[in-house]
């Protein structure tokens, strides 16, 4: 599923809206969350996870061309953990075709 | 402080002007309908932001860290994501005092 996927599948269930009104919250939507990641700030919607930043040190890394050692500097990283009923429901289906082979 | 649902119905109800029971509507729609695609089994590509992966994982041993007993971890698929090449350049930069 695609980005226009999913604002059309959003579109199907509020049809009252202008589909053009949909495209622009969901893309606001997502600047909002990469907004918040890109100020520090944890993501936690209940049912479907949370976003967090994961700090990965300095490290010295390699040229692959030259060979030449590079010091990398430290950044940050985001990462999701999924929610329990996000896990479970991605699960769900997986068990029950997975038993019936 | 952490960014709800409720920033983002917020969030549209300022800045796009829907009503708060529009925007709550728009804003559970929109996780479900990820949820949706992935409990059918479909990856969620959203260009700019990151995919959200489905892994199918083998069967593995495991243990109970409490009893220290073994127990297999059953066979199972887990959504991993993976951000997008302009969330990591945005998210880079922050190195505030985090974890």
């Amino acid at each position: 599923m695609t980005k226009s996927d999913l604002i059309e599948n959003v579109a199907k269930n509020q049809s009252h809206l202008a589909p053009k009104d949909i495209e622009l919250a969901v893309k606001e939507l997502l600047e909002t969350m990469s907004q918040s990641l890109s100020r520090g700030e944890r993501i936690e919607i209940r049912g479907f996870g949370s976003f967090s930043l994961h700090f990965r040190p300095p490290r010295v890394g390699r040229n692959p061309k030259s060979g030449e050692s590079v010091v990398l500097s430290g950044k940050s990283v985001p990462h999701f953990k999924p929610g329990k009923e996000l896990r479970e429901r991605v699960d769900n289906l997986f068990q029950q075709s997975d038993s019936s082979e | 402080m952490a960014l709800t649902k409720a920033d983002m119905v917020e969030m549209l109800y300022e800045q796009l002007g829907l009503n708060k029971r529009e925007a709550k509507e728009l804003v559970e729609s929109f996780f479900e309908e990820v949820r949706l695609a992935l409990e059918n089994g479909r990856d969620v590509k959203l260009s700019g932001f990151g995919n959200f992966v489905l892994r199918t994982k083998k069967e593995r041993p495991g243990r109970n860290p409490k009893t220290g007993q073994e127990i297999p971890i059953s066979a199972r698929r887990v959504v991993t994501f993976r951000p997008g090449q302009k969330l990591k350049a945005r998210v880079e930069a922050y190195a505030g005092n985090q974890q």
